[in-house]
């Protein structure tokens, strides 16, 4: 099609929006409502996944040794861990390390200097002396039976202890929250199509006769469709430019409120920055607006007007 | 031009509107075609537009066969025809200028040349001076003069018009009619539909009388006084 044919569609197309007001409006408004809810459910999911990855750095594989096993044993069995896909890292604990952190549970007395003192007398004669381990930590918590399940068959790991109602509590939220978004915002965009397909039927049956004229005329199929295409993707644009400005603007709000009242709980409330949701959230949006225009301008084209 | 080898129509209902057909019409004709109301007048301007099927014969316009052409070649045959109806079908929501500029627009005319043939075409019907006007603001007589500037502006190699005096007083149909008989002067083929038997008998042009979706007689220089 011609740049100038393309201007002429254009214009036309923004005709049938103006001629039809009242539907127009009303696919618009329901495309925004759509968007709107991509949005927030969007920000919510990218927000909730990050405090769960975050949360997932708190859970931890601890794998223990056999006894009298060697220190290069033990750091052949810290290189196979590493080597592992879904583990993010893995830290030597030595006995010394593990009484460390132990003792002042099991000794802990009001006093803290005969705290001190009782752990010193006993340093020597550590009771965990066999409870060398690798405290491992991944990248993805829902890959936790399956690392076990590998290193208890390590040779020179004696036990694998994990914290599975955690792991599986995480990755079950994740997961609702996903399914439940995808679910409402699949209804909503099928109300969208049908509302913009409605829109652009009534376009047509306005223009019925200039159609009937045109292919007379001669005019191509591509040209009689394309002021409805058209039609449909600049609903579509509007219906999702709209609300992404009210989505960022909403997020910055919050972003500002959340760290003004709760400044202190900085580093564990954390939003994930707008730049970064929006850099993706943009593009994606604009790109189901327009979609959506486009397939519910296509179908209606496709059954009421058979060039 | 045209050319109908044993071309039958029928409708879904009822007897067959066009029936054995034979007709052939060459390039630089100007042929009227008259008949009674339900004779097959329109169905058979419409076979030649392919605008439907025949359901039997075979036909050839401007040397493109009907038959086997495709749809997406019909665009392209149907630039080669005018066409006029009773009613004028412009564009009521758009000025006299743009209606016919819209011919060009569908086939994708560049500006340039719009900005140059549209005036042309209203000079060659008289209108030259009306281009702001709207349709509602014209007397029917200008707006079907209107509608043969959109028929004309393209260049068709053949005009048709289906009844095109049909809603016009007899002075408005005189004038559409010597219209059409400079344009075939011209070198356009003309094929007109008409119930004026006044005009027919004196214009003495090539006659075909459809009856009942038959051709009962086509005269070199005929009138209605051939008829029985
Ligand atoms: N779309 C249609 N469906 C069924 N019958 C039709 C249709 N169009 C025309 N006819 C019938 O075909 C016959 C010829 O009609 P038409 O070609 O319009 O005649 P004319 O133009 O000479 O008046 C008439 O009997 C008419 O009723
Ligand atoms: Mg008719």
């Amino acid at each position: 099609m011609k740049l100038n044919s393309l201007l002429y569609s254009f214009r036309q197309g923004l005709k049938n929006i103006h001629r039809n007001k009242f539907y127009s409006l009303a696919s618009v408004a329901t495309m925004i409502v759509c968007i709107f809810m991509f949005g927030v459910f969007s920000a919510v999911v990218v927000n909730v996944n990050h405090v769960v990855r975050e949360a997932e750095k708190g859970v931890a594989v601890v794998a223990y040794f056999d006894e009298g096993i060697t220190d290069e044993q033990i750091a052949k069995i810290g290189d196979t861990i590493r080597a592992r896909d879904e583990v993010e890292s893995a830290t030597y604990v030595s006995p010394e390390e593990a009484w460390e952190e132990f003792a002042p549970i099991y000794f802990g007395t009001e006093d803290p200097e005969l705290t001190e003192d009782l752990i010193q007398d006993f340093a020597a004669d550590n009771p965990l002396a066999n409870s060398a381990s690798y405290e491992i930590y991944l990248k993805d918590v829902s890959k936790q039976d399956e690392l076990v399940k590998a290193l208890s068959e390590v040779e020179g790991i004696r036990r694998v202890d994990s914290n599975e109602v955690v792991a599986d509590t995480l990755t079950n939220f994740n997961k609702l929250v996903g399914y439940l978004s995808i679910g409402i915002i699949v209804l909503l965009f099928a109300v969208a199509v049908f509302l913009i397909s409605n829109t652009v039927a009534v376009g047509i049956a306005v223009r019925r006769e200039e159609i009937g004229i045109m292919k007379l005329i001669g005019a191509t199929d591509v040209f009689i469709r394309a002021p409805f295409v058209i039609e449909g993707m600049i609903l579509g644009l509007v219906g999702s430019g709209i609300p992404l400005v009210l989505v960022l603007l909403l997020y910055k709000r919050l972003e500002a409120f959340i760290e003004s009242q709760f400044g202190m709980l900085a580093g564990v409330i954390s939003f994930v920055p707008a730049g970064r949701v929006f850099s993706y959230l943009v593009p994606v949006s604009l790109c189901i607006g327009v979609g959506i225009g486009f397939i519910g301008s296509m179908l209606t084209i496709r059954k009421h007007l058979k060039v | 031009m045209i050319h109908m080898d044993n071309v039958s129509k029928a409708y879904s209902t009822g007897n067959p509107a066009v029936n054995e057909i034979n007709l052939h019409i060459e390039k630089g004709e100007f042929v009227f075609i008259i008949g009674s109301s339900g004779a097959g007048k329109t169905t058979l301007f419409k076979l030649i537009l392919k605008e439907l099927e025949p359901s039997s014969g075979t036909i050839t316009v401007a040397g493109q066969e009907l038959n086997s052409m495709k749809r997406k070649q019909i665009p392209k045959f149907r630039r080669n025809i005018g066409v006029v109806f009773q009613d004028f079908r412009l564009l009521k929501d758009r000025s006299i200028y743009e209606n016919i500029a819209f011919a060009q627009r569908v086939v994708e005319t560049s500006s340039r040349r719009i900005r140059r043939e549209v005036p042309q075409a209203l000079s060659a019907v008289g209108l030259a001076e009306r281009y702001r006007a709207y349709p509602s603001e014209l007397s029917g007589g200008e707006q079907q003069r209107v509608a043969l500037a959109r028929a004309l502006v393209n260049k068709p190699q053949l005009i048709m018009a289906d009844e095109p005096t049909g809603n016009l007083d007899a002075q408005n149909a005189w004038e559409i009619m010597k219209m059409l008989e400079e344009i075939n002067e011209q070198g356009t083929t003309v094929l007109v539909v008409t119930h004026n038997r006044e005009i027919v008998d004196a214009m003495k042009k090539r006659v075909i009388t459809l009856e009942d979706g038959r051709i009962v007689s086509d005269e070199k220089e005929g009138g209605y006084e051939h008829e029985a």
